[in-house]
């Protein structure tokens, strides 16, 4: 990859009503990481909801309006990347400037088609936002920028306490990657920006199938016994896989796994217990903030057990390496191996 | 866990049932080519929701090339189907499968079918939040839900850890510019095109549910 720019990133932020409330420590530690990193963000001035799942159900128009005139927002800042943390908010804009750049049409396609319906997108969401629509703005991920724009190797250099012995199960949620002509970010069916990010910190990262496989999404308040049954299989999987914890970079992931953790552990007779930070919450403790500004104190599963666990089988390790170090000169000659955080799990 | 509902085995009569439009209106309305479907199977298998479906999604795609309106607007699947992605990202012929079911849901809606009514109450209590308040306020939706969906001590359990971290903000957080008034007016307006447009078929009142005397 080219080197980074010299210039200062600067971005609009679009935070999403979700970090305003039950995920406000991903807000938190999103924000103290871009801090650290040198990565500005410009609130998106007078922000509203961007439709999310609920308004593309019922309308495609009615949730492209919602979004658009958040992006519209977001071109105030004068700058034209917006990045969110949440992957509901980044799906509803992603979606909304994809059909925004849509042209007009003569439906030669589907010559049956209704003729008053020749109009596009645009022009349909402009009546409802009663104003033009914008045409610069794209959203971003706030995980793609932190992978790509500031870099792994960037991020690594920048790490004071390395989470090393953490064992973590990267768990990107659904619609982080998907689908892949829109969210065009990492692979669609086997994604490793989190996983990179996650090493860089000084992780273990364990491989995890279940990287993209739905939690029960908003499922959770109407059919609550669904929720219980995806969610169970993804928290069952990060136990078989051996991981501390379950890395999120959904609030709609983080709530089903974390906050509804009893719920669904009454459904499945199991004792899961994995705690479920935001990686913005483990890059924060790697880049050595202040637990404060991470908000790690609002996750209901703490997370502080599974960092002792960690800080253990370091020492362990360590120790084992003592040990073996009158040997080492026996086997100078052999390249180091076990280097790479990445390692077999009995569930690959 | 609830017992997955499976439809009782019935005849179609397919020439009967027939509507010929059907795929043509579903096409135009999700902008995909659906005669392109050959039934593989491949959304299906990735889709972590057939369990709780009562069709599996190919066979709505199925039920969609056949023209079984009533069949493909009044099933479950269409209403549970969560927008994971997974059948869009993994269909060989490039069908924007989540878009048609979405588009199915859509037409549901408008032809007045909810077979599952809990859904479409969450859906209506969330936009009726975020046209009240420009955002969504995630305690009143709860509290709303709790009592329109008929199941008020289900999420009981969940306040207090949520209040001792100060997940849950009792009061809205709404924007503080014209935000609120814009996206309110995004609403009105959507609401009246849709009851002017031909597009309105629902018999009761606003297209989405969201009534402003809705108390999210």
């Amino acid at each position: 990859m080219i080197a980074p720019a010299p210039e200062k990133l600067t971005l609009a932020y679009y935070p999403g009503c979700s970090q305003t409330g039950t995920a406000a420590e991903y807000d938190a530690s999103a924000r103290a990481c871009c801090a650290a990193l040198g990565v500005t963000l410009v609130d998106v001035p007078d922000w509203t909801c961007c439709g999310s799942t609920p308004a593309h159900t019922v309308d495609h128009v009615l949730a492209g309006a919602l979004a658009a005139r958040n992006l519209l927002q977001a071109e105030l800042t004068g700058h034209d990347r917006v990045t969110t943390p949440c992957p509901s908010c980044l799906a509803a804009l992603r979606t909304a400037s994809h059909h925004l750049a849509e042209v007009a049409q003569p439906d030669n396609e589907s010559p049956e088609a209704p003729e008053a319906d020749n109009e596009t997108f645009r022009t349909r969401v402009e009546r409802l936002l009663d104003r033009p629509a914008p045409l610069r703005a794209k959203a971003v991920s706030l995980l793609q920028v932190l992978v790509e724009d500031v870099g792994v190797e960037a991020i690594a250099a920048a790490v004071k306490h390395p989470l090393t012995g953490l064992r973590v199960a990267p768990y990107y949620g659904c619609i982080m990657n998907r689908p892949p002509g829109l969210m065009a970010f990492d692979d669609p069916e086997n994604p490793t920006a989190l996983d990179r990010l996650l090493t860089a910190c000084g992780a273990t990262v364990v491989d995890f199938p279940f990287k993209t496989e739905c939690c029960g999404a908003a499922f959770g308040m109407p059919r609550l016994d669904m929720m219980q049954r995806l969610s169970a299989r993804i928290l069952g999987m990060a136990e078989d896989c051996g991981a501390d914890v379950i890395v999120v970079a959904c609030p709609l992931c983080q709530m089903n796994l974390d906050l509804r953790r009893g719920q669904v552990n009454a459904a499945a007779g199991k004792n899961y217990a994995q705690p479920v930070p935001y990686f913005t919450q483990l890059l924060g403790l790697a880049l050595g903030l202040p637990e404060s500004s991470l908000g790690l104190s609002k996750l209901v599963l703490p997370l502080h057990p599974a960092l002792e666990t960690a800080a253990r089988r370091a020492a362990e390790a360590e120790k084992a390496q003592a040990a073996k170090a009158p040997l080492k000169g026996f086997a100078a000659d052999k390249p180091a191996t076990g280097s790479d955080c990445k390692e077999d799990t009995p569930c690959a | 866990m609830q017992t997955p509902m499976r439809p009782p085995l019935r005849m179609i009569d397919l020439a009967a049932d027939r509507d010929p439009g059907f795929q043509t209106e579903v096409a135009h309305e999700s902008g995909q080519l659906l005669e392109s479907c050959y039934q593989c199977g491949n959304c299906t298998a990735g889709c972590v929701y057939t369990l709780d479906y009562d069709f599996p999604v190919h066979q709505v795609m199925r039920l969609v090339q056949l023209g079984l309106r009533e069949q493909a607007l009044s099933c479950r699947s269409v209403w549970l189907c969560a927008t994971c992605q997974a059948c869009t990202t993994r269909c060989p012929n490039n069908i924007d499968v989540a878009r048609v079911m979405d588009v199915l849901r859509h037409m549901a809606r408008r032809a007045g079918f909810a077979p599952e009514a809990s859904v479409k109450t969450f859906t209506d209590s969330f936009l009726a939040s975020v046209a009240k308040h420009g955002r969504v306020f995630e305690a009143g939706l709860a509290a709303v839900f709790a009592l329109k969906g008929g199941k008020p001590l289900q999420d009981a359990g969940l306040g207090l850890p949520m209040l001792t971290r100060g997940k849950l903000s009792l009061t809205p957080h709404e924007p503080g510019g014209h935000g609120k008034a814009e996206v309110a007016a995004i609403f009105s307006r959507f609401h009246r095109f849709a009851v002017q447009g031909a597009s309105a078929h629902s018999p009761d009142a606003t297209p989405c549910g969201c009534k402003t005397e809705d108390k999210g």
